[in-house]
């Protein structure tokens, strides 16, 4: 009874849109949308295609990369700016207004750098995903209860043992926050990347499609980005619970 | 006193990096064909902010942001309201919230090309796909933190549905409704440009890719720094506004 409670308005929903879905394919007529069931039978054709598997690749491959990058880099540049107060206050408006940048415009600007290939789409990736686990990491430390370090210096720890042992617990849920918003956005900018001078990935199919009038193709990719990243955000947002539940 | 001072030194540490990127493209560690010097970059904008084509091209831009804008607003706010009154559309609705930013929404450009065209609408149902949830999340955010003393008022005094939202509901939720408001400002003006970036005929984003595309890298470093200079105005303006209001409200 509970688990219907808790899963059937958001399964409701999800029904709800393919309804809705199907509805728009038989207004749009079939050479604009492709219905629900073609568009599941399409991408279920292709999940048997060994060229879409090396597209898929080249993108997990990015995306795993620039993840990567967002996060360690993230969390460390972040504690490092958050554990002193005067460096979190002149670093936090600048960061949050990169973070509001429409940084697809400065695509252009990677590729001259890094030239094309996958660097560039790494690069791009980890600029997306770095200033959220950047600035989710500085505040965690920054809102840290006082108390928490002087009860550390009442016990005589050391600094290493203070970050081991009390900041760093303190701060874990909220940078596991950052770190999962990181990950979406890495997800993003690595496709982003993909959808210009690139001739491999996802992002690429999508723009190649696109330019074929392929409708089907292009609701595939969409089903199968949109679908990877629900399932990704939605299992780091059951560790994010689990660690803000345990003190 | 203390905000001074660090306004300065965060002055100081942005004109510093500037200074070294500066240093780093005139001395030629990095090559001129990838990176120009910041104060190129500054006379580039002061040659493009001239060009016809470019005030065209903003004006348009600007036009599809305040469209999606107002859009992502009344449909954020109503929207809001209506989930809050309905449990059981919240139930359903709210994962779905929690993992909107996750969704790579540029992927559904096409498809919005498709429906609607190459032009205005698609880029304002893109801006309004990403500033939307925005807006509804803020305004969910705000009407859960109205404090039981005001909902009693309400039924003391006999307040209408209508009343009670016009002049209890909203104004409490006032403060939220700003930081949805940013919110909604600044996704609005990320998704239209870039969609005119991605793939569209003209528009601020799109004379970028095209300087990009033309190999006229001065040009599009003039139009990038005015892309940067807007968004972090637009970022600034809504910043002093949250921090007045904040005093204001004590």
């Amino acid at each position: 009874m509970s688990a219907w409670r808790r899963w059937g308005p958001p399964l409701g929903l999800a029904l709800a849109v393919i309804a809705l879905w199907q509805v728009l394919h038989w207004i749009a007529g079939r050479a604009a949308v492709a219905s629900p069931w073609e568009t599941a039978l399409h991408t279920w054709n292709l999940l048997h295609n060994p060229r879409l598997a090396g597209h898929a690749i080249e993108t997990a491959r990015a995306f795993a990369l620039a993840a990567a990058i967002a996060v360690l880099a993230g969390v460390a540049l972040g504690l490092a700016l958050g554990a002193h107060r005067l460096t979190g206050d002149v670093a936090e408006p600048i960061l949050m207004s990169l973070y509001s940048l429409p940084k697809v415009t400065l695509y252009p600007i990677m590729l001259l750098i890094f030239g094309l290939g996958i660097s560039a789409k790494v690069a791009f990736g980890a600029l997306h995903g770095i200033l959220p686990v950047m600035i989710f990491s500085m505040n965690a430390i920054r809102n840290l209860d006082r108390i928490l370090i002087k009860s550390a210096r009442a016990m005589a720890l050391g600094p290493r043992a203070t970050a081991v042992h009390v900041l760093l617990p303190a701060a874990l849920p909220q940078i596991f926050t950052g770190v999962r918003l990181g990950v979406s956005l890495a997800l993003l900018g690595t496709m982003i990347g993909e959808l210009f001078a690139s001739q491999r990935g996802l992002g690429f199919m999508l723009l190649a499609a696109i330019e074929r009038h392929d409708v089907h193709t292009i609701g595939a990719v969409i089903v199968l980005l949109t679908g990877f990243a629900l399932a990704l955000s939605a299992g780091l947002m059951a560790i994010e619970r689990r660690l803000h539940r345990s003190p | 006193m203390g905000f001074t001072r660090v306004a300065v030194l965060r002055l100081a540490v942005v004109a510093g990096l500037a200074g070294a990127l500066e240093a780093a493209c005139r001395l030629g560690a990095i090559p001129r064909t990838s990176v120009i010097p910041p104060s190129d970059m500054a006379l580039a904008l002061s040659e493009v902010l001239i060009e016809r084509r470019v005030l065209e091209g903003l004006g348009e831009t600007f036009g599809s942001v305040l469209i999606a804008f107002a859009l992502a607003v009344s449909c954020g706010i109503g929207g809001g309201l209506v989930i809050h009154a309905l449990p059981l559309l919240r139930r359903a609705v709210s994962p779905l919230l929690a993992a909107w930013y996750a969704i790579p929404h540029f992927a559904f450009y096409p498809l919005f090309i498709v429906l609607l065209g190459l032009g205005r609408a698609s880029l304002v149902a893109l801006a309004l796909m990403l500033s939307g949830a925005a807006m509804t999340i803020a305004t969910l955010d705000g009407l859960d933190r109205e404090r039981r003393v005001l909902t009693k008022q309400a039924r003391i005094y006999r307040l209408g549905t209508a009343a009670r939202i016009r002049l209890i509901r909203l104004p409490a939720a006032l403060p939220h409704l700003i930081g949805g408001l940013k919110l909604a400002f600044v996704y609005s003006f990320i998704g239209v440009i870039a969609g005119e970036f991605i793939l569209s005929t003209s528009g601020l984003g799109h004379e970028i890719s095209y300087a990009y595309d033309n190999f006229e890298t001065r040009r599009m470093y003039g139009l990038i720094l005015l892309t940067l200079v807007l968004a972090v105005s637009i970022n600034l303006g809504f910043r002093a506004y949250e921090r007045r209001l904040a005093r204001v409200q004590g």
